[in-house]
């Protein structure tokens, strides 16, 4: 019993997160996620699996997206941590952030800020993916919802949004975001009208 | 979930690390974390003083000098980013590259996969074929143990307590044929059958020598010796590929588990191997 009655040791940590000098006491064994929602009341980071699967705890570690559930708070002590909530800038979202509202890239929301924030740290090492590298890329994050294509889109609709701030003339518009996307290549399907999409169904689509 | 609690120690020298390591006989050595801590915080895994290598300067460097040397804390991606590995021996950086998840690759380190020997890693199978070795560190002063020597049995190496992994060094290649090729398990990304191949060529066409290494199938990183023998002093042809695939799981003592059996298994070595050479080749 003795050994439980008393107080754990404690390790004083310094980082940065979201740009604001934070510290404190931790146990060593205090997970960075939980010193993130527990200590800081950053809850925007969430532990899904807490299993190293899943990436809904992912946050930028000195610029590089980690499971916060698989690295100690000790181990962070003078970094800098971006969580989701200091990813946008001035009140404007993130492009990956915009793209996730545009293209419909979440459900439930559960895995969206770990997905945000992997998704960010993929088009930092791959500006211009193609839809296989954003698949691959996004391996270390699971989605029980959107079955992957919005959050797909999600992330073309960024790198075409960061591609044009950066003033790149071939960027794609988001536009061509919003079409299917087909594995096969084949031409979308893409109904004029609720009438079209009928005869479709029914196999009187008059499409050669 | 979190682990058990334990003393965290942060050295800044390998003498301080090794010293902590010999005055706690059931310490462990923290590289990336990402096999350690999520076994800590099952409980699988309960170290009394856990020893954060990071503050020990001089453990990531990756040199190529015809032979290449990489620091132990190297991670997937320093290595899988590496020009020099790419060039010295493009298998080690392709496989950098398919680790786990891009976040177990920002994290996870040669040398810890190495320690670990986790009988389902690449690397342990990529390293063994390319005939590497790795520079230890302990009480009794410096050594180096070969890739052969290393693995033991199940998450087991012949490296004795105290010492420390600080550099893998890749003998000069050039001019070999080597490829990895895994049938990996879906949800984890782990091997569940990987073989890699290197192939030293001689004159015309002729295999001068092969190292062959399996990982997934057995309780560590195997030589795969009846394949080599079969391909050594043969010229690259279908036939020999194909014979040396028929041969590559002789001997071994193949594991089954609940997602795939002994037998599947076994017939993956056999898939593998010959996928491995076939892109080697190719």
């Amino acid at each position: 019993m003795a050994d439980t009655m008393t107080a754990p040791a404690t390790m004083a940590i310094q980082v940065t997160v979201n740009g604001s000098n934070r510290g404190g006491n931790v146990e060593p064994r205090t997970l960075l996620v939980h010193y993130l929602r527990d200590h800081l009341n950053l809850t925007g980071t969430h532990v899904g699996c807490d299993t190293s699967q899943c990436g809904a705890c992912v946050v930028h570690l000195d610029g590089e997206s980690v499971k916060s559930c698989t690295v100690l708070a000790v181990q962070a002590n003078g970094s800098e941590i971006t969580t989701i909530e200091g990813l946008a800038k001035d009140g404007d979202y993130h492009p990956v952030q915009q793209g996730f509202w545009e293209m419909h890239g979440l459900q439930c929301g559960y895995c969206t800020p770990g997905m945000i924030m992997a998704s960010v740290s993929l088009l930092q090492r791959n500006p211009n993916p193609t839809e296989d590298e954003i698949r691959h890329g996004l391996e270390g994050n699971l989605c029980r919802c959107t079955g992957y294509q919005n959050i797909v889109k999600a992330v073309q609709y960024a790198a075409g949004q960061i591609g044009r701030d950066a003033g790149a003339a071939d960027a794609p518009l988001p536009h061509d975001a919003h079409r299917p996307i087909h594995h096969d290549g084949t031409t979308p399907h893409d109904p004029a009208s609720v009438d079209d999409w009928e005869d479709e169904l029914a196999g009187e689509s008059d499409e050669s | 979930m979190f682990p058990n609690r334990f003393e965290y120690r942060r050295p800044g020298s390998l003498a301080e690390a090794v010293q902590i390591l010999a005055e706690n006989p059931d310490a462990k050595l923290l590289a990336g974390g990402h096999s350690l801590l999520p076994a800590m915080k099952l409980r699988l895994a309960a170290p009394s003083t856990l020893v954060d290598l990071s503050q020990i300067e001089g453990l990531r460097g990756i040199a190529a000098n015809g032979a290449l040397t990489i620091g132990a804390l190297a991670t997937y991606n320093q290595v899988h980013d590496s020009a020099a590995v790419r060039q010295a021996a493009p298998m080690l950086a392709d496989t950098c590259g398919i680790v786990g998840d891009p976040q177990v690759r920002v994290r996870g380190t040669l040398g810890g996969s190495l320690a670990h020997a986790d009988p389902a890693a690449d690397l342990t199978a990529v390293v063994l074929a390319l005939g590497g070795e790795v520079t230890v560190v302990g009480s009794g002063g410096e050594r180096t143990i070969a890739a052969d020597d290393l693995f033991v049995d199940l998450l087991t190496t012949s490296l004795a307590p105290e010492e420390i992994i600080t550099e893998i060094r890749i003998p000069d290649l050039a001019g070999a044929k080597m490829a990895y090729e895994k049938h990996e398990h879906p949800a984890s990304g782990y091997a569940v059958v990987g073989v890699a191949a290197v192939l030293a060529m001689g004159d015309g066409g002729t295999i001068r020598s092969a190292r062959l290494a399996v990982t997934g199938a057995t309780a560590k990183a195997t030589r795969l010796s009846s394949a080599e023998a079969v391909l050594a002093g043969k010229t690259v042809r279908t036939e020999t590929i194909a014979a040396a695939a028929a041969a590559a799981a002789d001997g071994l003592e193949i594991n089954g588990d609940l997602y795939a059996s002994a037998d599947y298994r076994r017939h993956l070595v056999g898939v593998l191997t010959r996928r491995a050479l076939e892109r080697a080749t190719g």
